[in-house]
Parts: structure tokens; C-alpha cells; sequence
């Protein structure tokens, strides 16, 4: 009896939580770190640049909003299926995202590296002939990859952005290709020291041209709440305060 | 229901069914050869082997088998570049693939969960049945081939074929370290397509049909091995 009364009463806290939960705007980011732009502590909050941004364009909106991990893979998914109300977890904007989701305007862009150990000679996309390319799955890089380097090159897919760091680190690949800033912490850590970027990777076909918030295509309100965000932080120094925080660049990519 | 991807992965599925059953088969075939000798040195052999036995089967049933690919794979790699000279090696050239953790670590699991079943079939036996081997004269291996491996063997069909579903349904396991099956493929037409459903309950259904083969096989199996009734 004790045991059916707690879980009723379980179920009407979940219930209760739910509809709660609704009146903020959840945000939706990757359940694994992605550094410098956000990681969860031993304490489990999220920090980082773009948690800092999110909650500035949070508090442009007035907006409760609650930040919400999410396995990448499984992040439009959730969007679409109203498990969270935005992606806020550095999602690159791109066509074929487009034709599922909507996107805001960009609120940055960093380009694509190629990192690969420092003795290893590559000038260009075609000295990868014969190699093994590490990327994660549902990215921008791994899009690239498969466009433009699946001939001649065994391409392995990781789950997790650290995995494919470690097994560079290991030598099980040959070379990773993922965000040149988020690749920064791995390439400073004393792992990391085996590696260097070879070359920036641009092709605005696959990498679109730059990071925004994915909102559902019938949100409209809520799109151009966000932008209108994005442009306030712009445009009264709240954006350049938190990215002089954390980056010596302009991370923002251009002035548009 | 939007099913137009299909035709498109179908390729890629057929790869992904052959690394499944690949793996599935292989560590099927290696945790069983390693479960014979563990459930016999837990009944017979030296007390000290057999608890080394027992003991490895308490490990590796009391712990994840996630946990054990990744101690296997990411944990070995992390350690591995401190050996410099084993970039030039031979067996480098293993140790870079992934395939083989798997299979070591799959292998290590079923021979510890059949290596228990294993144990409990050898006891099963009469003593008395032994005995009677003995009093025609066998001796050693020749005893184990003859009466005790058989008359185990008929006792646990049925629930090795139980571990071998069991095993199946881990597969999916290896795509954590980039060992791409059924269930992988399904996780990229999932990023590809941004269809959730579908791709789902297409790996259910292949796992179905695989698991539906495997009941199939240990039947005739069964079937093949004369039971208590008919002897």
C-alpha cells in the first residue's frame, strides 16, 4: 500500500514538474562537455561562454529558461518532439538542418580544423589518402568528411568529441577534423601536445555559416524573440564582455 | 511512417549485419571454448584454479560489460603511447583496430556468464554415470568427451541458447567504440534523416529476425542431442 501510495505520489510531482516546467523556455545542449562552451562541474552546473551567452539573451527575452543535456544525436529529435524549446549547444546552422528546424540568426562561427600529430606531413586534403579520420557523429565535420575525404581514407565515427581526442592522443587515428576552438583545451593539455592544427577547413555548403539557436519550424514567436535577443546583447556590449572572457578574438566571425 | 530512406541505407544496413554477426559469432565461439575449462575447474580441477576461475566469473558478471570494452579499449589506448616502440611493432597494426577489443571483451563476457552455466551442467551429472565410464575403463579426457561434456551438454542447451540472445542483444555495445553494426547504421541514418522511429524499429526488427535464427539453431541443436526420455 506504501509502496502504490509513494509512487502516485511520485506521479503527481513528475506531473506537476512538467507543466511547471513548461512556462520557461528550456534549452537544449549536448550531454557531453563541449569546452570552452559549456561543461558541467562536479557540481553539476553548466559553465562557459555559451551558457553565459544564453542566459544574457535569456534575460534579453525575459525569460526563465532552464539549460537541458541532451545526447547529440538525439538533440532535433527532442526539439521536435517538444522535449526542450530551443538547441543552444553550438548546433552549426546548415541546409539540411533547415529543412527539419529553424535556426536564429548566428550568434557565432569558428572554422573547422584538421588536427593531425606535428610530425606528420600534410599540406594539403590529398595527403590524407590511405588514413584514418576521426570525427563525431552528427556534425558538420563528419558531413564534411564524408563529402570531400571518404575516398582512399577509413573514416571511424565517435560518439563523444573526447573520444576521438583520445584516440588521436593514441594513435588509433590519423588525424580528427572538429571545431578549431573547441579543439584549443585538448591541443593545450599535455595529451594533446602530440597534435597540431594543419590547416583550417571552409566550405560554407557544409558548414553553413555559423552557430545559431534551433527552434521549431512553427515557433515563429519564440525565433524572433531570440533574435531580436541576439541583436540587443550585439549592440550594448553584453556579447563582447562575455566573449572577452573567454576568447583574445572576435568569435562573433565578421560583422553581420 | 515515412520509409523512403530505406532503399537508400540498405547497403550500409547489409555491411552493419555483417560486422553484427561477425562479432556476435566470434565471441560466441571464443567465450565458449574458454567456458568449458572454467566450469570444469570450478567442479574438478585444483581448488586454487578453481577459485581463480570463480572469481573471474564474479568479476565479470558483476560488472558492466560497457565498462569492460571501454576499460579495454580507451583505457589500454590512454596507456599505450607511453611504450614508444610499439608504434613500429607488429602488432601494432591490432592494437590500432577496434575490432579486436571487441571481440576480446565480448569473448571474456560470455565465457564468464557460460562459464557459470557451465559449471552448474558439469555438477548436474550423476556421479553414478561417471562412475559407470570409469568401470569401462575411461579414463581423464576420454571420460569428459564421451559421458560428461555430453550429458552436460543436454541439461543446458536451452539456457546457452538464453545467454547466446542475451549476447546478441549487447552488440550494440561496440558502437561506443566506433564499430559501426546494425544498431550503428541506424544511429546515422537517425542523424541523417532526422527520422526517429523508423530507423528504430528497423534495427529492432533485423535484431528480431537474427534472434528469431539463433532460437532456430539451438532447436536443431537440441533436437540432434538424444534427451532423458529417449535414452
Amino acid at each position: 500500500m506504501n509502496i502504490i501510495k509513494s509512487m502516485l505520489a511520485a506521479t503527481v510531482i513528475t506531473a506537476s514538474l512538467s507543466t511547471g516546467a513548461s512556462a520557461e523556455v528550456r534549452l537544449g545542449l549536448d550531454s557531453a562537455n563541449y569546452e570552452p562552451f559549456y561543461s558541467r562541474g562536479s557540481d553539476g552546473e553548466w559553465t562557459g561562454w555559451e551558457i553565459e551567452i544564453g542566459d544574457a539573451i535569456c534575460a534579453a527575452m525575459k525569460e526563465d529558461c532552464s539549460w537541458v543535456p541532451i545526447a547529440w544525436d538525439g538533440i532535433i529529435p527532442a526539439l521536435t518532439a517538444k522535449k526542450i524549446d530551443a538547441i543552444f549547444g553550438s548546433m552549426s546552422i546548415t541546409d539540411e538542418r533547415k529543412k527539419t528546424i529553424n535556426f536564429s540568426d548566428k550568434y557565432y562561427n569558428t572554422p573547422a580544423a584538421l588536427v593531425a600529430p606535428k610530425g606528420m606531413s600534410i599540406e594539403s586534403v590529398d595527403d590524407l589518402k590511405g588514413k584514418k579520420i576521426g570525427v563525431q557523429v552528427s556534425t558538420t565535420h563528419s558531413n564534411y568528411v564524408e563529402k570531400y575525404l571518404s575516398d582512399g581514407t577509413e573514416v571511424k565515427i565517435y560518439s563523444d568529441f573526447n573520444e576521438h581526442n583520445q584516440d588521436l592522443f593514441a594513435g588509433r587515428v590519423d588525424a580528427i577534423v572538429a571545431d578549431s576552438l573547441a579543439l584549443a583545451p585538448f591541443l593545450e593539455s599535455a595529451e594533446g601536445s602530440c597534435c597540431e592544427v594543419k590547416m583550417e577547413l571552409n566550405d560554407e555548403a557544409v558548414f553553413g555559416i555559423g552557430v545559431g539557436a534551433g527552434i521549431r519550424k512553427e515557433d515563429t514567436e519564440l525565433l524572433a524573440k531570440v533574435n531580436a535577443a541576439i541583436k540587443q546583447i550585439r549592440e550594448d556590449g553584453t556579447y563582447d564582455e562575455i566573449a572577452k572572457k573567454y576568447f583574445d578574438f572576435d568569435i562573433y566571425g565578421g560583422s553581420n | 511512417m515515412v520509409w523512403d530512406w530505406l532503399p537508400e541505407y540498405l547497403p550500409r544496413f547489409a555491411e552493419g549485419l555483417w560486422i553484427t554477426i561477425k562479432l556476435f559469432v566470434l565471441s560466441l565461439f571464443f567465450g565458449f571454448a574458454l567456458a568449458i575449462p572454467i566450469g570444469l575447474v570450478q567442479v574438478s580441477g585444483p581448488k586454487w584454479l578453481g577459485l581463480i576461475a570463480r572469481g573471474f566469473c564474479t568479476l565479470f558478471r558483476g560488472t558492466p560489460l560497457l565498462i569492460q570494452l571501454w576499460l579495454l579499449y580507451y583505457g589500454l589506448g590512454s596507456v599505450v603511447p607511453y611504450y614508444p616502440g610499439l608504434r613500429e611493432s607488429f602488432i601494432w597494426p591490432i592494437l590500432v583496430e577496434a575490432f579486436p577489443y571487441a571481440i576480446v571483451a565480448f569473448s571474456l563476457s560470455v565465457a564468464a556468464y557460460e562459464g557459470h552455466v557451465m559449471k552448474g551442467a558439469f555438477q548436474s551429472v550423476p556421479k553414478g554415470e561417471l562412475e559407470a565410464g570409469r568401470a569401462f575403463g575411461m579414463k581423464g579426457f576420454t571420460l569428459l568427451r564421451r559421458v560428461w561434456f555430453p550429458r552436460a551438454m543436454q541439461n543446458v542447451l536451452p539456457t546457452l541458447a538464453g545467454e547466446a540472445v542475451l549476447t546478441l542483444k549487447s552488440v550494440p555495445l561496440a558502437s561506443t567504440i566506433t564499430i559501426f553494426g546494425v544498431y550503428g547504421v541506424g544511429s546515422i541514418v537517425r542523424q541523417e534523416t532526422y527520422r526517429t522511429y523508423e530507423p528504430l524499429l528497423f534495427v529492432g526488427f533485423i535484431y528480431v529476425c537474427i534472434t528469431a535464427l539463433v532460437v532456430v539453431l539451438f532447436r536443431w541443436l537440441e533436437s540432434r542431442v538424444p534427451s532423458e526420455s529417449q535414452m
